[in-house]
């Protein structure tokens, strides 16, 4: 890596934070309807340490999925910086100055996403959506659907549906597989985005017993999680995300 | 990290005072699937045919990494180098197959072409290879002597690629690969893309007018309206937070699914 994408006039990250927000500003300009600016988020400055769960709070509308979206370099962002550590050397990189060679790298061996839904790409089954991130780890495949078919049989996931292409399955079939697959690596950073919304309390309770696991193992995550008894479980912070919220100024 | 494979510096390409092309710049890593995406006449296929050496262009640089390590503009490169490249180092997937295909001889002799092109003379082993590749694109062994101009859409395509990438080629232009197939015909023939893109680690240059395909196979997207490039970005970012107001057109105009 170059030396000038090193980020020195950004505020350090403190002692062992894997993830440092700083200052970070969002709105969207909406070019078919005369350039109106939507104001999304503004200000936002956090961290996030190894074995914590960070859960975003807030009313609905307030900008807890567009953050997890700009941490993970989905969404542009107009200010500040997202910073992590590479996990190759350590070094301190700013993931928001939207290098999307640096994401792709941050995705692969940084930061994991469950989204809420999955997108599920024609004719390929199940269990290879789940082992593909292990096998784009370098694992032999064999070890990798072996892995992926124990993660979903954990998960409840019907073992005559693991070769079947998730298109047909029903919403919380397709989450399980969803979260299998952001599951099965050990990214030092996991965001997830209301990873039990179409649970039932069986499946609620594994998931809450895979989210402690993690932490168990110094995974940070950082989750939107509408599910009470599952938030108080797993939560070990709440940020109230209202207080970043630039929609209530606007 | 690595160099990259292609690298393109302010490219234009103009047809008498009529601009085809103008101000492009963009690398392509190897491994890495770039989209560059637009509606008709927006220069996309201009731009690839200049830097796949296909157009001659009017200004600017196009740097290729060679096997051994140069990084020569296409323009300094002999003509037989520039042969090796067409023949074996690169490979270029029309929207109509016939265009890349020859029509009247067998599927396997359109695959084995190739391979004798590059030196390989023993007739089993290329009867042999050829059948391997027809496997890999999902075509029976039994059809390995009939010419495609008995095969369908799907299945000429399908042969379009084997031809394409029988010899290990490092870098593929694709110009609307799924553009004249049906809808159903069109999932499978990606699915078989984004495989062998992913299993084989081709770096990938494709022109498409559909976002559905370059979500599917791109990790970048460039964005082009009136030859010159609107907005370039992670293919996931361009299309869920578009900036540019034509990139905000094309998304907006996609119905959901």
């Amino acid at each position: 890596m170059s030396l000038s994408s090193i980020t020195p006039t950004h505020p350090a990250m403190p002692e062992g934070a894997l993830l440092s927000v700083r200052d970070v500003a969002k709105s969207f300009v909406m070019h078919l309807r005369d350039g109106v600016v939507l104001p999304v988020v503004a200000n936002v400055r956090f961290d996030l340490f190894p074995g914590e769960c960070v859960v975003l709070g807030g009313p609905s509308g307030v900008g807890k999925s567009s953050i997890l979206r700009m941490v993970y370099g989905n969404y542009a962002i107009d200010e500040g910086s997202v910073l992590v550590r590479d996990p190759e050397n350590g070094e301190v990189r700013d993931l928001g100055a939207g290098d999307p060679r640096l994401v792709l790298a941050i995705r692969h061996d940084g930061i994991g996403y469950v989204s809420q839904f999955l997108r599920a790409v024609p004719r390929v089954s199940a269990v290879e959506i789940v082992a593909e991130p292990l096998v784009s780890r370098g694992i032999d495949r064999a070890t990798a659907i072996l892995r992926a078919r124990d993660m979903l049989t954990r998960l409840n996931l019907p073992e005559t549906l693991h070769g079947l292409p998730p298109a047909t399955f029903s919403g919380g079939e397709k989450q399980r597989v969803n979260i299998a697959r952001g599951f099965i690596t050990d990214h030092p950073v996991l965001l997830l985005d209301e990873p039990t919304a179409s649970l039932d309390a069986e499946n609620r309770d594994v998931v809450t017993a895979m989210i402690g696991e993690k932490l168990a193992r110094g995974t940070a995550i950082l989750g939107i999680f509408h599910d009470q008894p599952v938030r108080e479980a797993v939560a070990t912070r709440t940020i109230d995300v209202s207080a970043f919220s630039a929609r209530k100024a606007a | 990290m690595t160099d990259p494979i292609l690298s393109v510096r302010g490219l234009e390409k103009r047809y008498g005072s009529f601009i085809g092309c103008t101000g492009v710049s963009f690398d392509v890593w190897p491994g890495e699937v770039v989209a560059i995406v637009g509606e008709s006449g927006s220069g996309k296929t201009t731009l690839l045919n200049c830097i796949s050496g296909r157009l001659e262009r009017s200004a600017g640089e196009i740097r290729y990494r060679m096997r051994d390590g140069r990084f020569p503009d296409l323009a300094d490169l002999s003509e037989a180098e520039r042969r090796f490249l067409m023949r074996t180092d690169w490979g270029f997937v029309h929207q109509n197959p016939a265009d890349g295909l020859r029509m009247r001889v067998s599927a396997g002799a359109n695959v084995g072409e190739r391979l004798m092109a590059v030196g390989e003379r023993h007739y089993g082993d290329i009867r042999r290879t050829a059948g391997d590749w027809l496997s890999r694109v999902e075509i029976a062994a039994e059809r390995i002597d009939d010419q495609p101009i008995a095969f369908s859409g799907g299945m000429r395509q399908r042969l379009q690629i084997a031809r394409n990438l029988v010899t290990h080629p490092r870098l593929i232009f694709m110009d609307e690969p799924t553009g004249g197939l049906d809808v159903s015909v069109q999932a499978r023939v990606l699915d078989l893309l984004r495989g062998l893109v992913t299993d084989l680690s081709l770096a990938v240059v494709i022109v498409t007018h559909d976002l559905a395909v370059a979500r599917l196979l791109s990790q970048r997207m460039i964005v082009m309206k009136g030859g010159h490039i609107v907005e370039a970005g992670l293919t996931d970012r361009v299309l869920d937070d578009p900036r540019h107001a034509y990139t905000q057109l094309l998304v907006a105009s996609i119905p959901e699914s």
